[in-house]
């Protein structure tokens, strides 16, 4: 692997990760959509809805980090990308909006009546931005999108059979993950009802997508023969059987009610694919563009690998701590335990008369400097003005006058 | 055009690059504001949350926590409208990026790193109350804010890097020589646009929040909760938006020096000369400002501190290559009109504060400070208009222009419409939101504080 490999497997990684995750999101949607009506419905909805509150925006930045991480160390693929599957993008980024409305409508909303016409709004989207987002990878996959401005076709090269089959099994595949994990999740609650309705509804989705799946390598075979050919007898083969096994291991999971583990098989059986995807298209990344000759200069592919191990070692344990919360179901319902504040502090002593015509000396002084000093003292002026600012409300905003 | 350069995808022939830009700006529009609350509200909220766990006096905690789920809601919404931003880059100007994107991308994969803070953290905070001890609650807290303050410096050290672009050399239509880290942090026109928009941030969520509170506090609403919740947001702003008109000197400033022409566009000065003129409202046609105010020199003495200064003209380039005038014009003047009476309230507010905490008396200072809401978000958006239409016709200042970085896909009308029609929703939605929100009854236990208790009550 050279260097010019690395952000791609970032990026795959990354596409992974938001496949497993905010594919769940979807899938969540979609059970929610077709929950039916009455009061088990709503049982479901309910239980769907909550279980991904607190993680649905960190789940969705996965797909930011693969588009910056993509436009930063591929750029010309990425231009090219972009403007010839201009519609399914563009579909899935006003199916993105849609969901984020939905959210953060729940929030506001109280009747049953509206809480429906939000879900349908929510589920909709729920099912449109998957699709789209997998068909626009099947105009990858099938070598539709050439390099250039807009330079491939704008409708076939979403609407052909490849991207057609990868839109579809991007839905059930969510579908799948969702109904795994939200098992788990109502075992966790203690919910004999609702283990039942999304074991049922796991084992179901789990036929349906491995049937989708296969159909999917048929609709390869005729429609993207060297993808076919490098995943099934070249580099993709150990991670399309990876796909197969820990699919097939869900399964078991799933019907023995240990769902715990079966959410990790599940996720793996999904990222699975997405690795295999990339090694069978390695070398290249889009037609007569090779991967080696899509990366960006050795600089700023260091500066993505610096920054993004970087931003790992922060964003691992943040990670750790919000699963570890929701997954330990410190986020249920039911696990509220007010604390009221031990020993509230002392009264604060009163603020020094002087302190504040000292502060407003400072702020001025600050402002001075910035206003009337060379450039390289600007720093200081400003930073006097702002540690003032914040020192200034700290005074005007004491407690007792509040 | 005669001058078609070559770039990394080839020439672009687009109809629609009018349409292109008002849709990207459209979208800009739309996400500022959020973004200030990303930027400023955590901060707020968590000072409450602080106050109380100092002196345990609920009321503290009780809009705290109201706040928080407003805060979330917010930025909910602000993810969404910035996903379609960073899909647009690609979507309208894939050019652009497969030229440039291995220059400025790192200040956007940084900025993906703060944005998962930001989600992760708010997340465990809004979803934390009663769940986490009170400490680790506020520290969950924490990260937001932090969150905030990189993501700014990373999108606006992209934003600097178009105005003022530097770390590569442009050679054939491709950039080489790429040195990503000298391109967006050690340029020199980042720092003042980072501190403008940050203290924009606190300025607008300040004086929008404080509005709110404003207008019920006027209508006779003069409980605690209301008082509190106002002070708290107005305090903010009113210490921000006086320094803001110093960070705005500077600005200009360094816009004098690194962008020539855009300076000349905020005053709409033709010619070149020595201690220039400043004209306050008219019209730049024909070369000149009618109907404006005159005032001798000022433009010479803002730009350069000394009234003799010599000020480039517009005539000092090709007509092809200056902005649109009057949009700029304009909008530079309703920002530094508007930004001048919001310091001049904070002013009022902070003087009556300090020498007799009481907040002022008259109900004109009230009704000041909810017209300052709406006043303010103008204020921001059209400062967003100065710099980025006063970039124009450049993408890449003097380097790449727009109609070359557009994409040559069909349909930028139909896309343009669909997002007007999905933003209308969105607005709809979210004002329904903050309503839904203001009239739901208080929740948490009562203390001695709440004299309006009840579907009264905002927020």
């Amino acid at each position: 692997m050279s260097l010019s490999d690395v952000p791609l497997v970032l990026l795959l990684v990354g596409l992974a990760a938001y496949a497993v995750l905010a594919g769940a999101d979807f899938g969540s949607g979609f059970w929610e959509l077709v929950a039916g009506r009455g009061p088990r419905g709503e049982a479901i909805r309910e239980h769907a809805h909550r279980a991904m509150g607190p993680v649905w925006e960190a789940n969705h930045v996965w797909l930011i980090f693969v588009l910056v991480v993509c436009w930063t160390a591929y750029p010309t693929a990425f231009g090219s990308i972009m403007s010839t599957l201009v519609v399914p993008l563009f579909i899935a980024a006003v199916g993105i909006i849609l969901r984020g409305t939905a959210y953060a409508l729940r929030s506001g909303v109280i009747s049953v009546r509206e809480e429906r016409a939000v879900g349908w709004l929510f589920s909709l989207s729920c099912v449109l931005t998957p699709f789209a987002l997998g068909a626009a990878v099947g105009g990858i996959a099938s070598g539709r999108v050439p390099v250039g401005n807009a330079a491939g076709n704008l409708i076939t090269s979403w609407v052909n059979p490849t991207s057609i089959a990868i839109g579809v099994m991007s839905v059930v595949t969510a579908a799948y993950l969702a109904a795994v994990y939200l098992a788990a999740d109502a075992q966790r609650l203690h919910e004999p009802d609702l283990v039942a309705a999304f074991r049922a509804r796991a084992l179901a989705a789990g036929v349906v997508a491995g049937a989708v799946a296969a159909g999917a390598l048929v609709v390869l075979r005729f429609d993207a023969r060297s993808l076919f050919d490098d995943l099934v007898g070249g580099a993709g083969l150990p991670a399309l059987l990876v796909s197969v096994a820990a699919g097939l291991a869900t399964m078991l999971l799933v019907r023995a009610g240990r769902y715990e583990p079966a959410r990790f098989a599940a996720a793996v059986a999904v990222a699975a694919i997405i690795a295999g995807w990339g090694l069978a298209q390695n070398p290249d990344f889009l037609p007569g563009l090779t991967v080696r000759a899509a990366a960006a200069g050795n600089a700023t592919l260091w500066a993505t690998i610096i920054a993004t191990a970087l931003g790992a070692v922060v964003l691992l344990p943040s990670l750790a701590l919000l699963f570890g919360l929701l997954l330990r179901g410190r986020f249920d319902p039911g696990a509220e335990h007010p604390v009221t504040p031990s020993s509230p502090a002392a009264p604060a002593q009163p603020a020094s008369p002087r302190a504040a015509p000292a502060l407003a000396a400072v702020i001025a002084l600050g402002a001075l400097i910035t206003v009337a000093a060379p450039d390289w003292a600007i720093g200081v002026g400003v930073a006097l003005m702002l540690v003032g600012v914040v020192a200034g409300f700290l005074l005007l905003l004491r407690p007792e006058s509040l | 055009m005669s001058l078609i350069l070559a770039t990394a995808l080839g020439p672009v022939d687009q109809q629609y690059l009018l349409q292109a830009r008002q849709m990207q700006a459209l979208s800009f529009a739309v996400h500022i504001p959020l973004v200030c609350f990303g930027i400023a509200f955590p901060a707020m909220v968590v000072f409450l949350e602080w106050l109380y766990l100092r002196t345990g006096d609920p009321l503290f905690r009780q809009i705290a926590r109201r706040w928080s789920k407003l805060m979330l809601a917010l930025f909910a919404v602000g993810v969404v409208t910035g996903t379609i931003l960073s899909f647009e880059m690609g979507l309208l100007w894939p050019n652009f990026m497969a030229t440039f994107g291995d220059v400025f991308g790192l200040g956007f994969a940084i900025e993906g790193f703060s944005f998962f803070l930001e989600a992760i953290f708010i997340g465990i905070y809004v979803y934390g109350w009663d769940r986490l001890s009170p400490r680790l609650h506020l520290l969950s807290g924490i990260p937001v804010i932090f969150a905030g303050i990189t993501g700014s410096l990373m999108v606006i050290a992209v934003n600097a890097w178009m105005n003022h672009p530097g770390g590569f050399v442009y050679r054939d239509g491709r950039a080489t020589d790429v040195q990503p880290w000298k391109a967006l942090f050690g340029n020199p026109h980042l720092w003042h646009e980072l501190v403008h928009m940050y203290i924009a941030g606190y300025i607008v969520t300040g004086f929008l929040v404080a509005a709110a509170y404003a207008w019920q506090w006027q209508r006779g609403n003069r409980s605690r909760y209301v008082r509190t919740a106002m002070l708290v947001p107005l305090t903010v702003a009113a210490l921000a938006s006086p320094v803001q008109v110093v960070v705005g000197d500077w600005a200009a400033r360094t816009v004098a020096e690194n962008q020539p022409t855009k300076l000349a566009a905020f005053e709409g000065l033709y010619h070149t000369e020595r201690g220039a003129p400043e004209h306050l409202l008219g019209w730049y046609t024909n070369d000149e400002v009618k109907y404006g105010i005159k005032i001798p020199k000022l433009l010479s003495l803002l730009s350069y501190h000394d009234p003799n200064a010599k000020v480039r003209g517009l005539e000092a380039v090709a007509p092809d290559d200056r902005p649109p005038v009057n949009v700029v014009r304009v909008s530079f003047q309703t920002m530094v009109g508007i930004g001048t009476l919001l310091a001049v309230i904070g002013l009022v507010f902070v003087v009556a504060w300090w020498r007799r905490r009481a907040p002022p008396q008259s109900r004109l200072f009230y009704l000041a400070v909810v017209a300052a809401g709406p006043l303010s978000l103008v204020a921001l958006i059209a400062g967003w208009v100065t710099t980025e239409v006063g970039r124009q016709p450049w993408v890449v200042y003097g380097t790449m222009r727009t109609s070359q970085a557009v994409t040559g896909a069909d349909g930028i009308p139909v896309g343009y419409a669909t997002l007007v029609i999905v933003y209308v929703g969105l607005g709809a939605a979210v004002v329904w939101i903050l309503r839904r929100l203001a009239r739901a009854p208080l929740e948490a236990p009562a203390g001695p504080a709440e004299s309006g208790v009840g579907s009264g009550v905002p927020l």
